[in-house]
């Protein structure tokens, strides 16, 4: 279904009037002049990349852990467990199982009486419900910028977009080849599959820690709207 | 709230807000952190004049080829199910906003912040309809239960009250019983929020950056608020002045990397959102409808002027956070929900000469501003030029600004370099003077350039302009 767009020519040819040009439906695209970005972490590894990562978490009140496939489960236990543990949602993801998180996520946590629900697209109110009454949303970071810590969510019917926003505590897995020194690398990324015609995710996040505010006295608070903690886990995947 | 805040004039209200101290302690105190988190930001990302220039150079292609980009942005938000209304007055998109409203039956609607909604006063549009209007974004939120306090910055709403103020607000309004640590007073916003949220029937956006060749917007905050409006409520409302847009997700990021390293002094705020147009297929968050409001409201007569690199603008407030003048008299002063070096300029060009003609002689035109700005734009020259416009047309300057500098508490001294340097013609000058800066001025100037350039008088009318200024210059 496309959208109904009005007033469009009034409005554009009062604006192509004051340029002094007639109205413009085409346009190359501009070569620019500078271009700082790419020089920001230039060459950096991936293992330089992950230790600015950690040092920038210094600065997003966010916990990183390292770890790696064979230790993924007992370590996103541990985080889990000093979360308080109780309820806990995730993506209908199928990378939870590629990671061998199903024993913990369906067999461990009933047995802890931690409740896990799985976002189902056909369910759009207990979704809801549940992402809002969960103490523990967990999703996973498709490119992560490690200078700035920011993890990049794309949604999609089985990635809600409220699963990283609605419950108090954050966890975002973070594979390791996913990490690019900054927004920049992110920006091209998507930028290239809009050229190629392919659909981008309607909500692609950029999320850098938990929800803050400085708005009373400048005083940093950490949790307004969005979650009140976040952690990374980082996993060596390469 | 519209553009103009108050219905005092200049001078009372100069009168009212010099008196008000925990004001300019807060004013100073948070100008010193944005600017030392501003300048740490800049020098660990290296190459800020570089980046400065890029983002000037995506920002003037942008304005020079605007009706392309409009064009392209309309053409993808439409294919990915989004209606867009073009809207020259501010009537025309609160016209527009209340029919959906209406079509809607919408009796709660939920706003993360937006500084052209507030220009359009756009609450006060719902409200006629009988819709409740809530705002999310925290400043916001103490602000409107505050009786719809204006905003006194750009980017910190509630920058001029205290912690004991907004509990005392929080307690008279809604019989609050906590204390004023703000971690109490932020849960107790968060627990308010979280149902209206949840049961809103319309989220209401601004828009930092439009992207035309995915049809996207961009949010930024560091609250989620703006991710909790648009991902809750079936039915999302965009605003967007017309000028903020960029081509790509290539230069939205540039421009992103700027604004947060200026406004808040952050690499990147905590969420950063692109939206394009209504939900996918099989999602059950997301907006199933979405309409884009592209709003005009006098920035068009803009365009072709002297005047258009304002429309460069990406309201980071860095250049509110560095001025002088601002320190003293705090936002409030302004009468403008745009105050600050930008609100100076922007104020007068869309609510006019009439009420705002004042404004840009709250300026030392010292030029910090114009230092400050991500995407260079030379706001004291733009200042200066709106006082020869006044002039031109009054015949006289509306103040002293010989009182308003003793006002502003920049001493004695600051008065006499600055008439002095007023005094000395531009032909004077042109020894000194490249790129339109004076940068090794001489006698009374030299004190001053030494630490900055001065700004060069304009060539064609400054012997007009300072004639006019002698005789209305003095009260």
């Amino acid at each position: 279904m496309t959208g109904i767009i009005e007033n469009r020519d009034a409005f554009l040819s009062k604006i192509a009037q004051q340029l002094g040009h007639t109205p413009k439906t085409e346009l190359t695209r501009p070569t620019w002049q500078y271009q700082p970005q790419d020089r920001v972490l230039k060459g950096a590894t991936k293992d330089e990349l992950v230790k600015v990562l950690v040092e920038q978490c210094k600065n997003i009140q966010t916990e990183i852990v390292i770890t790696n496939t064979a230790n993924l489960p007992v370590d996103l236990q541990k985080v889990v467990e000093n979360y308080g543990g109780q309820s806990v949602i995730t993506w209908k993801d199928e990378r939870f199982q590629s990671y061998d998180l199903s024993s913990l996520m369906t067999e461990q946590w009933p047995r802890e009486s931690i409740q896990l629900y799985e976002w189902d697209s056909e369910q759009p109110e207990e979704n809801i419900r549940q992402a809002e009454k969960a103490n523990i949303g967990i999703t996973i970071s498709e490119i992560t910028l490690a200078e700035s810590g920011t993890a990049v969510l794309f949604s999609e019917k089985d990635k809600g977009r409220s699963v990283s926003f609605l419950p108090e505590k954050s966890i975002i897995l973070i594979p390791k080849s996913t990490i690019v020194p900054r927004m920049t690398q992110a920006a091209r990324f998507i930028s290239e599959k809009v050229r190629n015609g392919e659909q981008i995710a309607s909500c692609i996040n950029f999320i850098t820690g938990p929800s803050n505010s400085a708005d009373i006295e400048m005083i940093l608070i950490v949790g307004v709207h969005g979650p009140i903690k976040a952690t990374y886990i980082v996993i060596e995947d390469q | 709230m519209s553009m103009k805040t108050s219905g005092e004039d200049f001078k009372h209200r100069l009168a009212k807000e010099l008196e008000n101290t925990f004001m300019r302690g807060a004013v100073s105190s948070a100008q010193e952190r944005f600017q030392t988190r501003r300048l740490k930001q800049a020098d660990e990302l290296g190459h800020w004049e570089e980046w400065r220039l890029h983002g000037e150079e995506i920002r003037k292609h942008v304005l020079a080829n605007l009706d392309y980009y409009l064009y392209q942005l309309s053409e993808n938000v439409s294919k990915r199910g989004g209606h867009v209304y073009f809207a020259q007055t501010a009537k025309e998109a609160t016209d527009y906003i209340q029919s959906i409203a209406k079509k809607k039956n919408a009796t709660k609607i939920v706003k993360s912040k937006s500084m052209v909604t507030e220009e359009i006063n756009l609450n006060a549009a719902l409200e006629q309809l009988g819709c409740e209007v809530i705002e999310t974004d925290l400043g916001e939120y103490i602000l409107q239960v505050d009786d719809h306090e204006p905003p006194s910055h750009i980017v910190v709403p509630a920058l001029h009250k205290n912690k004991e103020q907004i509990r005392d607000v929080f307690k008279e309004k809604h019989g609050y019983e906590n204390t004023e640590k703000p971690e109490e007073l932020a849960l107790y916003v968060r627990e308010k929020l979280r149902n209206e949220y949840l049961t809103a029937d319309i989220g209401i956006t601004g828009c930092n950056f439009a992207i035309a060749e995915s049809g996207s917007i961009t949010l930024v905050t560091n609250e989620g608020n703006a991710d909790l409006v648009t991902a809750l409520p079936k039915t999302q409302i965009t605003v967007m002045g017309m000028e903020r847009i960029v081509p790509s997700f290539e230069e939205m990021e540039v421009l992103v990397s700027l604004l947060t390293r200026s406004a808040v002094g952050q690499k990147l705020t905590s969420y950063i959102t692109t939206l394009t147009g209504i939900k996918d297929e099989g999602d059950t968050d997301g907006p199933e409808e979405f309409h884009l409001v592209i709003v005009d409201n006098g920035r068009s007569d803009i365009l072709g002027s002297e005047f258009q690199p304002i429309l460069q603008c990406i309201r980071c407030a860095a250049c509110v956070n560095v001025c002088p003048v601002y320190r003293h008299i705090g936002g409030h002063t302004y009468g403008s929900i745009y105050s600050g070096p930008v609100g100076i300029v922007l104020s007068p060009l869309l609510g006019g000469y009439n009420d705002f003609k004042e404004l840009p002689y709250a300026s030392t035109l010292c030029g910090a501003c114009t230092d400050a700005c991500p995407v260079k734009i030379p706001l004291h020259q733009l200042i200066l030029r709106h006082r020869q416009v006044i002039v031109e047309n009054e015949g006289k300057a509306p103040i002293s600004e010989k009182l308003l500098m003793k006002a502003f508490g920049l001493g004695a001294s600051s008065p006499t370099l600055y008439k002095m340097a007023t005094k000395m013609a531009s032909p004077a000058m042109s020894p000194f003077t490249k790129d339109h800066k004076i940068s090794n001025g001489p006698g009374p100037l030299k004190a001053w350039t030494e630490a900055r350039d001065f700004p060069a008088p304009n060539k064609d009318s400054f012997r007009d302009w300072f004639k006019h200024r002698e005789k209305g210059g003095e009260e």
